[in-house]
């Protein structure tokens, strides 16, 4: 049995994810939690987020999900999604400076306003609906999902990763608004998106089937 | 390649079925609602609105199961709409696996409502549901009215100022109905959304009015809008999804 616990720290919808992971899973037991001991005996752990960081990190840091990450990041696979994913790093600009987990060094920035396509089209934000994500790197979790396939975003923060650290993460996804921004990172067992997998139709579903046999190995 | 423009079908349902009315009078059958968004996503759908035009709060529990119902078979994001009043409604369609709600009368007739659904859910999953209709006469610049109640209820609310002040509000997008072209197969009203998605930061979803795959092209290019919303169109088969995707494609358009 795959032990899979949906990390709930009261922020946002988690039945998507939840229901996504049925959808493609055999034999897996679902847990939507924060309770501390099922998160350490889970196999794997996702870790979604809507919100504003502000209060993301007020429970993170209230349930203690932050130093379950840091342990798990040594011992299981971690799927980070959207807010998740930007919770990762170490501070964001959004609510005035939040400080975040600091899994990995990095800052979250807004997409800045008054931006605009190639037509000279006023770009919105959030940045809403289905966008190209550039493999900048192999990982086994990009198996059976093509380069440069469309995924759904909704978000209106981005994560920049310091990559000239030791325990940097890696890019391994690329995508542009207009210019380019990073939409996937890698780093020992945790594989994180700024996109939403279990609202990505097939692509997505592949990327959550991929994350259910991970090992957590390169 | 960019952010690709979305293609949104539209299921305005009643009592767990799928209608669509003409100018919201005419009713038609067009099927079950997980059928028809089981389709429609398999089609390359890039999101689906629900959106529940029954007048008694009676079915409520009919909605939520068929939300579920798609919910648990459509992998794609999920809008639904109609009778979203309170807090404990937004969270319901939420837990029952929607990932936005439309506010339509519910704002107007308590603008804090928005702010307050914002704050408590986050901006991403509030779209605030505007129907406008043309007040100025001919020869008159152009103006539009927020109304309510199906079009029938004037409100003397400016539409352009109505929108900017959803998104102080914390509207997360706006879906953008013309009274006076709903149902009516002649196309999107191009200035109302063109000037309504220049005045705002974030994303506007045109409907009402589709009749053909032109009428999409020109709801982007003319209308600016970053959506298009269809319903009959689609539900009668008179074109497929992939139809309006090759057609806007061929118009230039980036399509997923």
């Amino acid at each position: 049995m795959n032990r899979i616990v949906v990390i709930d720290y009261g922020m946002g919808n988690l039945h998507s994810v939840g229901k996504a992971l049925e959808h493609v899973g055999e034999n897996i037991s679902l847990t939507i939690t924060a309770d501390a001991q099922k998160i350490r005996e889970a196999d794997r752990l996702i870790f979604p987020g809507v919100g504003a960081m502000r209060d993301c990190m007020a429970e993170i840091k209230r349930l203690e999900i932050d130093e379950l990450l840091k342990q798990a990041r040594e011992e299981k696979p971690v799927l980070g999604i959207c807010v998740g994913m930007q919770a990762m790093l170490s501070f964001s600009e959004e609510n005035n400076g939040v400080d975040c987990i600091d899994l990995f060094p990095g800052r979250v920035k807004r997409f800045q306003a008054n931006l605009s396509d190639e037509n000279g089209d006023r770009l919105k934000v959030p940045h809403m609906g289905w966008n190209e994500v550039t493999q900048t790197a192999a990982h086994p979790m990009w198996q059976g999902i093509a380069n440069n396939s469309r995924f759904y975003f909704v978000h209106s923060f981005y994560v920049v990763p310091d990559t000239s650290q030791e325990n940097s993460a890696k890019i391994v996804g690329e995508s542009s608004y207009p210019l380019p921004f990073c939409s996937a990172i890698a780093e020992q067992n945790i594989f994180a998106v700024q996109f939403h997998p279990e609202k990505s139709q097939n692509v997505g579903l592949q990327l959550l089937k991929n994350f259910l046999s991970w090992d957590g190995e390169l | 390649m960019s952010l690709a423009k979305r293609i949104i079908p539209c299921l305005d349902c009643e009592n767990g079925r799928v209608v669509k009315g003409v100018k919201f009078l005419d009713i038609r059958d067009a099927g079950d609602p997980v059928e028809v968004s089981k389709r429609y996503c398999d089609q390359g759908a890039d999101e689906i609105t629900f959106l529940d035009i029954t007048a008694s709060s009676d079915n409520r529990e009919t909605t939520i199961h068929t939300v579920e119902a798609i919910a648990s078979q459509v992998f794609i994001p999920l809008t639904v709409g109609g009778g979203i009043r309170k807090l404990e409604d937004i969270r319901m369609m939420l837990r029952a696996g929607a990932d936005k709600v439309a506010i339509n009368t519910s704002a107007v007739l308590n603008p804090e409502f928005v702010k307050e659904a914002a704050e408590k859910f986050g901006s991403q999953c509030i779209v605030v549901a505007i129907d406008a209709k043309q007040v100025s006469l001919p020869g008159e610049p152009l103006r539009w009215e927020i109304f309510t109640h199906g079009g029938r209820k004037a409100t003397g609310l400016d539409a352009v100022e109505w929108a900017k002040r959803m998104v102080s509000y914390g509207a997360g997008e706006i879906l953008l109905t013309s009274m006076d072209r709903d149902g009516t197969k002649n196309g999107f009203d191009l200035a109302l959304n063109r000037i309504i998605s220049e005045a705002v930061s974030i994303p506007v979803i045109a409907s009402g009015g589709v009749g053909n795959l032109q009428h999409l092209v020109d709801g982007i290019v003319e209308g600016k809008v970053d959506a298009v919303l269809a319903a009959s169109i689609f539900h009668f088969g008179e074109y497929s999804i992939p139809e309006a995707k090759e057609y806007m494609a061929s118009k230039g358009i980036v399509v997923r």
